[in-house]
């Protein structure tokens, strides 16, 4: 009997278009720069498109800010291979410090967000620096156990606000400055952190995930990459968080939610991970999904784990990876 | 007195939940986050048998242990066995799950103060001074009527052994004919009995609320990571620990703080000793 089993190839133009020669033709110049500047362009025009309608304006806030989140937890997982699970410590921090400095000692905005960013990602990496020769599952339950400490503790301390939270935070001067700061701050963040994992610091994160016996034993300092790589994913994270607190004008216990780990994780699940460009395009359809889901209440987060844990068990490569595979690549049959 | 009674009692009913957890954990390797759903879970069911279909509270809380073994039997079969393995996978699958079971029951109607379970016995006793209601001598005696059960489950008969050997060694056992998915699927079976047996033992003292399925996570992963995840003693002597750690901040501090100190516990046992107190699994931590 004739067997057939399926066979993919590289496409012409994805092998032509990997060296120099990419330059010589607009039409491999045009596969190169198309998929970018389609996310490019497409998210500068969400806030045009959305004009007439000002709360979705607002999603596009969030729906950046998560994305943003979700760059952070791809890089520490994906990439270094810590799988941190407090997405809520990072903004919860940042949006904390920025309240303080904004509230107790009366930054103004622009100093506020950046200092607090700093400061806040000094402060986490600072925690979870202990922590860093830990591993998956010990590492992955004290991450998650730190925002729910830091909530209790607020709580029951009845500091910096208590259960009401900080009040009466500085807001951005104008929808056009709101919209586009985050957009900015989304691009940069994402087109940064793929030259930086392109570059030999990227090299030796991607070596300590796979093997980080060998790394240390090729005289690289194992701890310092890590911190350095915690330090760039919690500041990514604190600078979210600030820009969350002056979104709400308002800097509270939900900042330090369960939602900020689980979105963040699902939206890097659905999309793809390792690339960083997946956990942008998952939150582009889990956080509009669940302003459509609002309806339903409570219900909306069983929603969401369904969809994680159908995306985990059974497609778990996620949508940038298939693609990514079908833009590059070909299938065709052939006899065995 | 009052501190010391209090004390036990809690500890062992604790350690009755928290065992569940460390339990799955030991055998299968995985964190089951979902702990704290089926915990909720039983609870509910049992409430539902009883009320609406008016069925005999023993019969009730059997179909409910029954019901929430078939759940979490079915979240392995389903779900995990496609990412055994994965530790990050895991986490978050069974974190989803739970999840999704737990804000499945709020939306679903599990909401304010209207759930509760009779008492076995209704009543109080004194010992030593101390009032002690019927219930909570009836967990503590269960409880150790069910760590007994599990003794002798795990030391006379076969489906025992099979299980202590994956714990111990899983490639040894696997190549002495134990089926280890098999074996997986009866821990989070028998850890889903223990847990089903704590919570209708624990929910009558207060109401059936969801939050209680997140504290119980909490406090399950707090006694099986100070005790060493996977050992068994460890757990038991780590929610002693646990126990009275939490009736004295009830008492000296405020209730408002258990919670604080479950989790300072988990932060502070993580960085100083991550292997727990009684933890076997060296080589999870990490020598760089």
């Amino acid at each position: 009997m004739q067997m057939k089993r399926k066979e993919r190839v590289d496409r012409g133009i994805k092998v032509r278009t990997e060296g120099i020669y990419a330059i010589s033709s607009w039409r491999e110049i045009l596969y190169l720069v198309f998929p970018r500047a389609i996310l490019i362009f497409g998210l500068l025009s969400l806030p045009i498109i959305f004009e007439l309608a000002p709360y979705w304006k607002r999603v596009i806030n969030i729906m950046c800010v998560y994305a943003i989140i979700a760059i952070s937890f791809d890089f520490l997982a994906n990439i270094l291979g810590l799988v941190c699970l407090g997405g809520g410590l990072f903004v919860g921090v940042g949006g904390y410090f920025s309240a303080i400095l904004n509230s107790y000692f009366n930054f103004p905005i622009y100093l506020s967000i950046p200092l607090a960013s700093i400061s806040g990602s000094v402060f986490c990496t600072l925690l979870i620096l202990p922590c860093l020769r830990l591993r998956g599952v010990y590492f992955a339950i004290i991450t998650l156990i730190y925002p729910l400490f830091f909530t209790r503790v607020i709580e029951a301390l009845n500091i910096l606000g208590g259960t009401n939270g900080i009040t009466g935070l500085d807001s951005f001067p104008n929808q056009f400055v709101e919209n586009y700061l985050i957009i900015f701050i989304l691009l940069v963040v994402l087109f940064g952190l793929r030259r930086l994992i392109n570059e030999d610091i990227g090299l030796v994160m991607r070596a300590v995930k796979d093997n980080d016996q060998s790394v240390r034993a090729s005289g690289i300092n194992v701890t310092y990459i890590k911190t350095l790589a915690v330090f760039i994913a919690s500041f990514i994270g604190c600078l979210s968080g600030a820009y969350l607190a002056h979104l709400y004008m308002w800097a509270g216990l939900s900042l330090f939610a369960l939602d900020f780990s689980i979105i963040p994780i699902a939206a890097v699940t659905i999309g793809g991970g390792g690339s960083l460009v997946g956990a942008v395009i998952g939150s582009l359809i889990i956080v509009p999904l669940s302003e459509f889901l609002r309806f339903f209440g409570t219900f909306r987060i069983v929603i969401y784990s369904v969809i994680l844990v159908l995306f985990l068990t059974l497609k778990s490569e996620g949508i940038l990876v298939y693609l990514t595979r079908k833009y590059q690549q070909f299938e065709r049959w052939i006899s065995v | 007195m009052q501190i010391l009674i209090y004390g036990l009692i809690n500890s062992i009913t604790l350690s009755l939940f928290a065992l569940g957890f460390t339990l799955v954990y030991s055998i299968s390797r995985i964190p089951n986050f979902a702990h704290g759903a089926i915990y909720v879970t039983t609870g509910y069911l049992t409430w539902l048998f009883m009320n609406l279909l008016n069925l005999n509270y023993f019969l009730s809380c059997v179909l409910s242990i029954l019901l929430s073994c078939i759940i979490s039997a079915l979240i392995y079969r389903l779900v995990l066995i496609r990412i055994r393995g994965m530790d990050i996978s895991e986490v978050i699958a069974t974190y989803a799950v739970g999840l999704a079971i737990i804000e499945g029951l709020r939306w679903g109607g599990l909401r304010g103060s209207t759930y509760t379970l009779p008492p076995i016995i209704a009543g109080s006793l004194e010992i030593f001074g101390v009032i002690v209601d019927y219930q909570r001598l009836i967990a503590v005696a269960i409880s150790l009527v069910t760590f007994l059960f599990l003794y002798f489950f795990v030391k006379f008969t076969k489906t025992g052994l099979a299980l202590k050997g994956i714990a111990q060694d899983e490639r040894a056992s696997m190549m002495l004919g134990i089926n280890s998915d098999k074996m997986a699927v009866i821990s989070f079976i028998v850890g889903s009995i223990i847990t089903g047996i704590s919570a209708i033992l624990i929910f009558p003292l207060g109401n059936i609320v969801v939050e209680a399925g997140y504290n119980v996570l909490i406090f399950s992963i707090a006694v099986s990571i100070i005790g060493g995840l996977g050992s068994w003693g460890g757990a038991v002597i780590a929610s002693f620990i646990i126990g009275f750690v939490q009736i004295l901040t009830e008492v000296f501090i405020s209730s408002h703080f258990q919670i604080v100190v479950a989790l300072l516990a988990i932060i502070v046992t993580l960085l100083l000793k991550p292997s727990g107190l009684f933890g076997k699994q060296k080589e999870l931590e990490e020598r760089v």
